[in-house]
């Protein structure tokens, strides 16, 4: 895994120090709030409805089991012994007070952490496939240039002030599980006729207020071209995006309102211009960071005892056959601990399971932990005779959950539980499903199904691409939910479709039970998936489930 | 023709502990909304929201709440100041767990 060089090092203890400053000029009156504000949201502190709240950068979703241990410290120490993993690849703390932050700041730059760039109109976290170095179909692990993007976009002159924040994905895998084509810059390796890996990259995806789906701005870009080509990217949005309006302010709006042709030519020159620049020092450092990433020394050992277990157990072969990946190398698998117990809080863990999953990643997994845009933890390499062992432990920490991709892993943003944005609660409604799915024991006859809730239209709970999206509105002093259909954050990226009038707080579960049920009723086989039923009869008869035959049947 | 106003509370949050908190009528700070000073005359709101807006190292973003008079005194009538009254649903936190008793 990468470490921070002494350059890495400095710059973030001098921004604990300057921030730490900032605080005292804030508490003495030297700097007003409106001064203040900015400040703090450059090192990722809000202020939330009921507290403030700090946002810190996992970045590509990797941590070390020494990470993971501070962060459950931090937990511990300055918040209320839990921590919320979000869809950017962050740990939030909702509870800690503004004198404590600068401790806290200093307790993450002792484990190479931060909560720089987590906010405000600059390039954010930098997120990438959390199956990275591990998964099967992948052609590279993309994190070294996941790393090389943090370095070169950490504190750039240049884009600091961007019209809107810049979110970068990136996966090495044809199979897109970063959600790439819903990011300002989707990269997305694969190889060109002569054998050659490069990336697609993919301009203008976001979700949000106007989600859009991103577009193709180069079809192949050689990998040594990468800095330059993003560079170029940012340079043009940077110049053409809009600063009267936030709403029409990311690129996406730009791409759109420009078109992709003229933008193509735009970055086309714009990077004509810069290329030369890059004099290959940005190759050098590739090559060292590669060096950092280099894959563990995996275990050649028998799997026998795995194969016996998942016969004799069928608990065990539940949570293996919804939680495991395929793994690279056939003797391993890639786990996903689902943070979704039914009826708990979507992506928050305890500093007792920070703890458990960082004694599991050193003991059974070469040290290396994942969290995912699904608010999942990862232990990327597990040799499978361990995998009976892990799962028992999991089971203790009450994390050995097996529905990773069913109805219940669901992804749900904080909501009006603490958001200042949100319009409507999220969370509650998560657990609520999850609950009645659990009692009525269908999620694993459901199949694969993922549903995802956002608790008002910028859209951090993901719902334009949940297989079934649920957003939270306010309607005249009254929570309600607007469902869509059909959406998909893969590499068949789709906006869902609005189905209708929205729902009361408490006929959203009603509604999605009438919706999976009507699906039961009409899928061809087992294996023809929610998303492939919609695709294959459209919304109708969903409509009607939800409406009746009328169209008005429960609209508010 | 003036529209009817809405009765308003002065809320805000702490400056260092980030809690919400609501302005009294003999200018105190409190965590309780049935102890805020119930603001019936628009005039009258806007001065009080200028006296929290100067309090700059107490709270931090000041604002009117819409609100109505209560038996035990002023309530929240948007869902949003209810929560803001007690803290999350998900879990024991805030207000709801600091004042139990």
């Amino acid at each position: 895994m990468y470490s921070y060089s002494d350059f890495d090092e400095d710059f973030v203890r001098s921004r604990v120090a300057q921030f730490t400053a900032q605080v005292e000029r804030r508490l003495d009156g030297s700097l007003t709030e409106e001064e203040f504000r900015p400040l703090r949201l450059m090192n990722g502190l809000y202020l939330q409805l009921h507290a403030y709240m700090l946002r810190i950068a996992i970045p590509y979703g990797t941590l070390s089991p020494r990470q993971m241990r501070q962060l459950a410290l931090i937990a511990d120490t300055w918040d209320k012994g839990y921590g919320h993993f979000t869809t950017r690849q962050n740990i939030q703390f909702n509870w800690p007070v503004l004198t404590d932050v600068p401790a806290i700041l200093g307790a993450l730059a002792d484990v190479e952490m931060h909560a720089i760039q987590t906010s405000g109109n600059c390039v954010r976290n930098v997120t990438a496939d959390h199956f990275a170095g591990a998964a099967a179909d992948e052609i590279e692990d993309p994190r070294p240039y996941a790393e090389l993007l943090r370095q070169w976009s950490t504190d750039h002159p240049e884009f600091q002030f961007l019209p809107r924040k810049f979110k970068i994905a990136i996966t090495g895998a044809p199979n897109d599980r970063a959600v790439t084509r819903a990011h300002d810059i989707g990269l997305r390796m694969h190889k060109n006729a002569k054998g050659e890996p490069g990336f697609e990259v993919m301009i203008g995806g976001g979700l949000g207020r106007t989600p859009m789906v991103g577009r193709t701005v180069r079809d192949f870009l050689p990998l040594g071209d990468l800095l330059p080509y993003v560079e170029a990217v940012l340079s043009v949005y940077n110049t053409l995006g809009r600063r009267d309006n936030k709403y029409k302010a990311r690129i996406k709006i730009t791409v759109h309102e420009t078109g992709l042709d003229e933008m193509r030519t735009m970055i086309e020159t714009r990077f004509a211009e810069v290329r030369p620049l890059f004099a290959g020092n940005d190759q050098a450092l590739l090559h060292d960071i590669r060096a950092a990433f280099a894959p563990p020394a995996f275990r050649n050992a028998p799997i026998d005892a795995y194969h016996a277990f998942y016969k004799a157990d069928p608990a065990f072969r539940a949570w293996a056959d919804t939680n495991l990946a395929q793994h690279r190398n056939d003797q391993y698998a890639i786990v996903t601990v689902s943070i979704k117990a039914h009826g708990e809080t979507p992506g928050d863990a305890t500093s007792n399971q920070m703890r458990v999953l960082a004694d599991l990643a050193e003991t059974f997994g070469h040290s290396d932990l994942r969290i995912s845009h699904e608010q999942n933890v990862i232990l990327p390499h597990v040799h499978k005779s361990d995998l009976p062992a892990v799962h028992a432990a999991l089971v203790q920490a009450g994390l050995g959950t097996a529905n990773v991709g069913l109805l219940s892993d669901i992804i749900a943003c904080p909501g009006m539980d603490y958001c200042a944005l949100a319009t409507a609660r999220s969370i509650p409604i998560a657990q609520e499903i999850a609950l009645r799915f659990k009692e009525l024991d269908l999620e694993h006859e459901v199949g694969p199904m993922k549903i995802k809730i956002s608790g008002c239209i910028n859209a951090c709970g993901h719902h334009h691409v949940g297989h079934i999206g649920i957003l939270g509105l306010d309607r005249a002093g009254v929570e309600n939910y607007q469902i869509t259909l059909g959406g998909d954050g893969t590499e068949t990226a789709a906006i869902g479709e609005k189905m209708g009038p929205g729902f009361a707080y408490d006929q959203v579960v009603p509604a999605i039970e009438r919706l999976v049920n009507t699906y039961l009723g009409l899928r061809h086989e087992a294996s023809e998936t929610f998303l492939m039923a919609v695709r294959r009869v459209g919304l109708d008869p969903f409509k009607t489930a939800l409406y009746g035959s009328e169209g008005t049947q429960d609209a508010a | 023709m003036s529209r009817l106003f809405v009765p308003k509370v002065v809320t805000a949050n702490r400056l260092r502990e980030g809690d919400v908190v609501y302005q009294t009528a003999d200018n105190r700070w409190t965590p309780f909304h049935h102890e805020a000073e119930l603001l019936g005359d628009e005039a009258h709101a806007q001065l009080r929201l200028l006296h929290a807006a100067a309090q700059k190292l107490i709270i931090v973003g000041a604002y009117l709440a819409d609100a109505k008079a209560g038996p035990n005194g002023p309530e929240p009538t948007h869902f949003r100041e209810e929560f803001r009254t007690r803290g999350p649903s998900n879990y024991n936190h805030g207000k709801q767990a600091d004042f139990a008793n």
